[in-house]
């Protein structure tokens, strides 16, 4: 028997049983198959935090006021009052402190927004001029916020394009008028849309002066963050380290560790993403793991509830004299025959399924690789060795035991 | 060409021994048509496996052709499996879901015979056994008779010089026992060996020689001077 006549035999003896044929592959394919998807789709979601934090801006640091030491509870950074306006201006003012390109203000509040007869809750923002810069902000249409907004604490109001389109439809909405907490702010401008995808939508938001947010609509005198750009992503270790310490001194704090402040870079939240995705990842990693062990049952399954049928085939097939040689090539053949069509069709599955799903949740499309290795091999690996333990098994019996075997 | 001494076969289930034959000393000639006879558990399949090179004795030496089965190889085995017999099981053993042609042309692949030959050899055969028309036939499409018959012309696939029966016409009525007799003594007549396992007396007569087991024993042994002849 030469190799096309082996290949040709082992198609034939698959179609003869062709529940027993299906079932098998069926296990491949849906270990392969949801190994694959759910791999492919846990990447595919790190990918897009990663690419998300990057659109914040690069180089960045962000101070937020509040405390975010390891062990310390979390909800205390962020919720405190601790940062103002002033600081913002002194960190900017401080000749000292080389690198800072610019230095933006926020405060950040949910409100009720009314714009003739629509109404939605949405993101309010209170900046500075200088955030369109910090934030790398393009307009659409209009004109962003300015200096003289700011100082003369005028009740104008810039919108993002989701914002836009809940509020206004298809109208241009600069010149328009919208309520803000019963107050009224005209629109001065629109941005374009930030991009990205995500699990956070940073367009739908309504920019309006920081000083008006926080005397005429919050009621306020603190701010939510401060943003500071850097010159160059090198440089933030060192800037992280002068302005920490200005801060120190103008909230009259000696020591570090009792610090009322937190200043993380873009690196830092990348970091924290990472290891939140990872975990996500990890944990579809199991459930894939999962999977493929489901399969691979189903695999073993299949192969030694027709053992009884094929120990009966080989004993017959000793008895015409086949030798042992043969017996077991036949049965790899089978069995990687099986294990290949398998392997494909359960690749196929998995990257159709990771494409439509990562479509359907707004994510970039990724396969990975490693998934498809792992997948292969460990679906084949069981495969194969199924098909060819109990084979060799029945090989080694006498063809008169073999043929009795029940 | 086989000869046989002292060949004892002892199965061992759990604490409890069966012993299957006994003893069993004989020696068969190129030509000859033997009849093997004796009741039901009585060690005539036993002993067929073991002239079959399907299963080895307890104790004892079995020799084909001069030569000590138990001294080869397991892929000698297979080739004497192969060539040198033909084996007609009790329960026919075809392969299932698989064509007669398919089936008859299985020892074939083993022996190494070229594509168009095997279809050429086993297409023959199906003539002879009379069953051209139910080539592409499987199996469970058989009745028994034409299962027996295919089960026969397999036997004869690597032309082998030996052909052992195990009780060829157990299932069948007696019309069709003739048939297969028919076939039978045809093969003989062209000078192949034929020993066949069968507790009809009937069928036994159409045999030159009839050995007697009894208990695993062989009890008689002795030359059919009225052997029954089939017309064709
Ligand atoms: N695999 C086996 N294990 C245990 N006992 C067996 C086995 N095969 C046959 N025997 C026993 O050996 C004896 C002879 O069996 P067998 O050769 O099949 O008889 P026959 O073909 O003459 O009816 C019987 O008693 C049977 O039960
Ligand atoms: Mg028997």
């Amino acid at each position: 028997m030469d190799f096309s006549e082996t290949l040709q035999s082992a198609l034939e003896a698959l179609t003869l049983n062709k529940l027993r044929t299906t079932l098998a592959t069926l296990g491949v394919v849906i270990g392969i198959g949801a190994v694959i998807a759910l791999v492919s789709l846990g990447q595919s979601g790190q990918k897009a935090v990663e690419a998300q934090i990057k659109s914040l801006g690069s180089n960045l640091l962000t101070v937020i006021p509040g405390a975010l030491r390891p062990g310390d509870i979390r909800s205390a950074a962020g919720t405190s009052t601790t940062l103002k306006l002033a600081d913002a201006k002194a960190i900017l003012a401080d000749k000292s402190i080389s690198g800072i390109k610019n230095v933006s203000a926020e405060i950040l509040r949910r409100s009720q927004v009314v714009a003739g007869r629509n109404n939605t809750n949405t993101q309010v923002l209170g900046v500075l001029s200088s955030y369109q810069e910090v934030r790398n902000l393009q307009m659409q249409s209009g004109r962003f916020i300015t200096e003289t907004d700011i100082n003369s604490l005028a009740k104008v109001a810039v919108l993002g394009p989701q914002a836009a389109s809940d509020l206004f439809g298809d109208v241009n909405p600069v010149g328009q008028t919208i309520r803000i907490n019963k107050l009224s702010f005209r629109i001065v401008g629109v941005t374009v849309a930030k991009g990205a995808s995500g699990f956070q939508n940073q367009d739908d938001i309504i920019f309006i002066p920081l000083t008006t947010a926080q005397k005429q609509l919050f009621g306020v005198d603190f701010i939510g963050t401060i943003s500071i750009q850097l010159e160059k992503q090198e440089l933030s270790d060192q800037v992280r380290n002068q302005v920490g310490f200005l801060l120190l001194a103008r909230h009259r704090i000696s020591d570090p560790q009792n610090a009322d402040f937190t200043i993380f870079s873009q690196a830092d939240v990348l970091g924290a993403a990472a290891q939140v995705t990872g975990i996500f990842t990890t944990l579809l990693s199991g459930i894939a793991a999962i999977s493929l062990l489901v399969g691979g049952i189903g695999i073993m399954n299949i192969m030694f509830v027709t053992v009884t049928e094929r120990t009966r085939e080989i004993g017959l097939r000793k008895a015409l004299g086949a030798k042992k040689k043969w017996i077991i090539i036949q049965f790899l053949t089978e069995s990687a025959l099986l294990t290949i069509v398998g392997g494909i069709l359960g690749i196929l599955l998995g990257t159709v399924l990771s494409f439509v799903v990562s479509k359907i949740i707004n994510l970039p499309f990724t396969v990975s690789m490693i998934s498809i290795i792992l997948a292969v091999g460990v679906s084949g690996g069981i495969g194969i060795i199924f098909g060819w333990y109990p084979a060799q098994k029945a090989a080694n019996l006498s063809p008169i035991e073999a043929l009795r075997y029940e | 060409m086989i000869h046989t001494s002292h060949l004892s076969k002892i199965y061992k289930n759990d604490a409890v021994e069966t012993i299957a034959l006994s003893d069993a000393s004989f020696e068969i000639k190129k030509g000859e048509f033997v009849a093997i006879m004796g009741p039901s558990g009585s060690g005539k399949s036993t002993l067929m496996h073991i002239i079959g090179a399907l299963d080895t004795p307890t104790s004892g030496t079995y020799a084909l052709d001069g030569e000590e089965v138990g001294k080869l190889s397991e892929d000698e085995l297979a080739d004497i499996r192969n060539r040198k017999i033909g084996f007609v099981f009790q329960s026919y053993n075809l392969l299932p879901r698989t064509t007669a042609l398919k089936n008859i042309m299985l020892p074939m692949v083993y022996a190494g015979l070229p594509k168009e030959e095997r279809i050429k050899r086993a297409s023959d055969l199906l003539e002879m056994v009379g069953l051209s028309d139910r080539r592409s036939h499987t199996s469970s499409q058989l009745s028994g008779g034409q299962q027996q018959r295919v089960a026969i012309a397999r036997s004869l696939a690597n032309n082998p010089s030996i052909i052992l029966a195990d009780e060829p016409t157990g299932n069948l009525a007696t019309v069709q026992g003739e048939e297969i007799m028919a076939i039978f003594q045809n093969l003989n007549k062209k000078g192949h060996t034929i020993i066949m396992i069968t507790h009809e007396p009937y069928i036994a007569q159409y045999a030159k020689r009839i050995i007697y087991l009894k208990d695993g024993k062989l009890v008689k042994d002795e030359s059919n001077h009225r052997q029954k002849k089939v017309r064709f």
